[in-house]
């Protein structure tokens, strides 16, 4: 007879032993798989490594995969302390990305340094008020967020793909639907060889540490998280500070939005994410919504992803075995989750029950 | 249930029973027996082990070591349905009744095998019971028209209904008024008559003096004693519980000069539904003064509270402090005039505290906003906090210690510490010694009279009658949200209480008095 039997509080060493013995068990169970492929495991682990990390180039990819994580983890970390579970993320991003866009292709003549704030500024309003539409919902009427995010994250992409057919077709693209190239002035400039969004993540990391431990205004958010009825009690505004600090979330996200546009993309398309909303959730999850450790799980799962890739190619590994890889070492970090939780036990010779 | 066995005859008998969760250990080698026709008492402080015990012993908890014995058998338990099918019947404090049906259909539901019995053979041998144990029970009567009583004795009739020849009752007289209470303890004597193991579970001594013929006293896991009633004595128990002598006496104080303070206006309050929480009730809190509020749970205590605090919307009256009318104001706008409620529901930790955050984050939760500019200053609160913890000699390893960690008393004090160090202008404090100790629960009635010395009105919320009549100068009655009687605490007595709980005015009372006296 198996019990599972809930376990105290765990030293930091233990947790961190857990996680990295579901890496190893990850690894191991991914072997076998990459036996079937006729591979050999231990080389194709070691060219992931390489993938990643081997070339200045490949490092400066990694990190180009791991800004967009970053802030976006630190917009859904934000909206996860107060408990309130945006997974709206991916559609923030689309229409902050859709507010950086506009005031890209109105504007194509200002110069640089007054086109991209006005784009930031876009990015931010954008993915804000995006996710305003659901805090003003569960602030006024108490409706499940979660359900409301993630849909509102097909209205956002069904918008993209209506400009891109529609009014904001690109007319010299041959009747491909696409959205026009930005300008020059409307792409990121460059900083030690990568776009400078690392700089902004990095600064957007300290500002929301200091924001949420420090503040009042970060105070309240964990008051309202922990409870809504205490955070009434001390006076807290919690409809107010729900819809300020979604705002911000939202807005986080959508800048996330206007970097990959101006500085990746160069363009608006419906590709922009590329999945980051939803990845970020994990992400920020892992990292126990600790700003710090944010940077640091961001940019292993970003090594994870482009080290993948690279093996893709170096191996003739079809996308989707190097998805699975993924899949499975994210299988079991998450389920080594419950070990740090619970315990199993077994109990030998089973008396009979009943009478 | 088998009559022939004698009546001597062990019908629960528990070995070195041990159960674990995580790091504590909730039992450790318990040794425990219950023979027939004999009443038991389990005594214990929340946390020493009573619930827990109570489960393994109705299947709900697996143990880890030691073993049961139920008719001298060797048991294992996987499910409730294990555990009565020997016999064994666990009577909740929270009854499990489905409101719309009848006493009846709640006795048989969910017992397939009796689908193919006729109802009017069920119906005979439900009767068959409820009179040989002298239940008081109308078949027919819809859930939702009972009393607490009539739906507890539901509860008992479906677990004798089963078969069960072992009763365990957890908490049983929480929800019940006095005379509801004496009601039940004939019907518990009258099944020990019939040859029935009751076990009862308790932390009210004067019951367990009452109703039981042995006590069990459970003690941080363990088993301190197992005494006969007739050969302890209160003081003894209490003793035995805490693990050290007590005085167990309140301090009452007299304040010489009275103000009124607060005046509450023919205030209703209304839910969402519109059902009235509170109707026209009308006092007068003086300064100097703790006025109780008795009543069973559920009859407008806490919506009373959340309505001075600004947190319950009000219909229609008033409430007047100092001259102003402080309906309408928000929350904060009261903590500002210095009327503080630390109100105690019943998960402690649901309000007035943020369980993962540190003692410090948990002292400044009130008054965080007043220091000036962006950043919350944890400088000065943790200076306050460390005050807090050296007055109120609270456990705990510092305070940056989170307080979901402390001990419940510990939690309390914590609580009432930060609304105590705010110098209240005025204290509404609801169910403050809860699940506490019972040194904690001294203790925090020592602050309280503190404040009280110090002039400020106490509204103290409470639910042991015993408590409420030594601690406080007056004692407002509720029932189902009306005031059914203010009386001075020297000059009434419990069963008067009793009565207004469920109902009586103090008029009707007199009458009763009275035609009783010719």
């Amino acid at each position: 007879m198996i019990q599972i039997v809930k376990k105290g509080e765990i030293s930091k060493k233990q947790k961190i032993l857990i996680h990295l013995s579901a890496l190893f068990l990850a690894l191991l169970t991914a072997s076998l798989f990459i036996l079937l492929m006729d591979h050999n495991p231990l080389k194709v682990y070691f060219s992931m490594i390489q993938g990643a990390f081997g070339t200045t180039y490949r490092l400066s990819e990694t990190i180009i995969k791991t800004i967009p994580l970053v802030i976006t983890s630190l917009g859904i970390a934000l909206a996860f302390r107060m408990k309130f579970w945006n997974i709206g993320a991916e559609g923030q991003i689309i229409m902050g990305a859709f507010g950086a866009s506009w005031f890209a292709l109105s504007f194509p003549h200002l110069p640089s340094w007054l086109l991209l704030p006005l784009m930031a500024l876009g990015g931010f309003v954008g993915g804000g008020l995006w996710a305003l539409i659901p805090a003003f919902f569960r602030a006024r009427f108490r409706t499940n967020e979660t359900i409301f995010t993630l849909m509102l994250n097909y209205i956002a992409l069904k918008w993209i793909t209506y400009l891109q057919n529609g009014p904001w077709k690109d007319p010299g693209a041959l009747g491909f639907p696409k959205i026009p190239n930005f300008d020059e002035h409307a792409v990121l400039p460059r900083l030690f060889g990568i776009h400078i969004g690392w700089l902004i993540a990095l600064v957007l990391v300290i500002l929301s540490a200091l924001f949420i431990n420090k503040t009042k205004k970060g105070y309240e958010i964990q008051v309202i998280g922990e409870s809504e009825n205490t955070a009434r009690y001390a006076g807290i505004n919690v409809p107010g500070t729900i819809l300020t600090t979604i705002f911000l979330s939202g807005a986080l996200c959508g800048l996330t939005g206007m970097i990959e546009a101006s500085a990746i993309n160069k363009t608006l398309s419906v590709e922009i994410t590329g999945g980051v909303g939803y990845t970020a959730i994990i992400t920020a999850w892992l990292a126990n919504l600790k700003e710090p450790l944010i940077v640091i799980v961001s940019f292993l799962f970003a090594a994870m992803i482009q080290g993948s890739s690279y093996i893709q190619m170096a191996f003739q590994i079809p996308q989707s075995a190097a998805e699975i890889l993924q899949g499975l070492i994210l299988f079991f970090i998450l389920g080594s989750e419950f070990f740090i939780r619970y315990r199993i036990h077994f109990r030998r010779n089973p008396a009979k029950g009943g009478s | 249930m088998s009559q022939s066995t004698p009546p001597s005859e062990t019908l629960i008998r528990t070995k070195n029973l041990t159960k674990r969760f995580g790091r504590v250990l909730a039992n450790d080698a318990i040794n425990f027996k219950v023979k027939r026709g004999e009443i038991y008492a389990l005594l214990g402080e929340n946390g020493a082990g009573k619930s827990t015990l109570m489960n393994m012993l109705s299947g709900v908890y697996t143990p880890d070591e030691g073993e049961i014995r139920v008719h001298g058998k060797k048991v294992f338990f996987r499910s409730p349905e294990d555990s009565i099918r020997c016999g064994i019947g666990m009577i909740y404090q929270h009854f499990k009744l489905i409101e719309v049906m009848t006493a009846l259909e709640n006795i048989i539901i969910g017992r397939r095998e009796d689908l193919l019995i006729s109802t009017s053979g069920i119906r005979r041998r439900v009767m068959e019971i409820a009179k040989r144990y002298g239940l008081p029970l109308d078949p027919d009567k819809k859930v939702y028209d009972m009393s607490v009583g009539e739906k507890q004795t539901v509860e008992i009739m479906k677990v004798l209904y089963r078969g069960a020849d072992i009763l365990i009752l957890d908490e049983p007289t929480a929800v019940l008024t006095p005379q509801e209470t004496h009601n039940l303890f004939s019907i518990l004597r009258r099944m020990k008559d019939e040859g029935c193991g009751v076990i009862i579970i308790t932390h009210k001594l004067h019951e367990v003096m009452e109703i039981s013929d042995w006590v069990t006293v459970l003690r941080k896991g363990q088993n301190v004693g197992n005494v006969k009633t007739s050969e302890t004595s209160h003081k003894k128990l209490a003793d035995l519980m805490v693990g050290r002598s007590l005085d167990l006496s309140i301090e009452h104080v007299h304040m010489e000069h009275k103000s009124p303070a607060l005046e509450v206006r023919d205030l209703t309050l209304t839910d969402h539904e519109h059902v009235n929480k509170i109707s026209s009730l009308s006092f007068t809190l003086f300064s100097g003064e703790i006025l109780g509020v008795a009543g069973i749970s559920g009859s407008g205590q806490k919506e009373l509270c959340e309505a001075m605090a600004g947190l319950y919307p009000v219909h229609s009256g008033d409430i007047v402090y100092k001259g102003e009318s402080i309906v309408g104001l928000s929350s904060r706008e009261i903590i500002d005039k210095g009327i503080t409620m630390s109100f105690i529901p019943e998960d402690r930790l649901g309000m007035g505290l943020v369980a993962s955050m540190d003692l410090t984050d948990n002292v400044i939760l009130k008054d965080y906003y007043q220091s000036p500019g962006l950043f919350v200053d944890r400088k000065s609160a943790q200076e306050k906090t460390v005050k807090i913890i050296k007055d109120f000699n609270i456990q705990t390893p510092g305070p940056h210690h989170p307080v979901k960690l402390l001990s419940g008393g510990n939690i309390q004090k914590v609580l009432l510490g930060r609304e105590i160090m705010s110098r209240p202008h005025l204290l509404i404090t609801a169910y403050p010694t809860r699940g506490l100790d019972i040194a904690s629960s001294y203790l925090i009635y020592d602050y309280i009279n503190r404040e009280k010395k110090k002039g400020t009105p106490i509204l103290y919320v409470g639910e042991d009658l015993d408590v409420l009549l030594e601690l406080c100068d007056r004692i407002m009655v509720l029932c189902d949200g009306k005031a059914t009687g203010i009386v001075d605490a020297d000059q009434t007595t419990k069963e008067t209480l009793g009565l207004l709980m469920a109902g009586e005015t103090l008029d009707s009372i007199e009458r009763m008095a009275h035609d009783s006296d010719r």
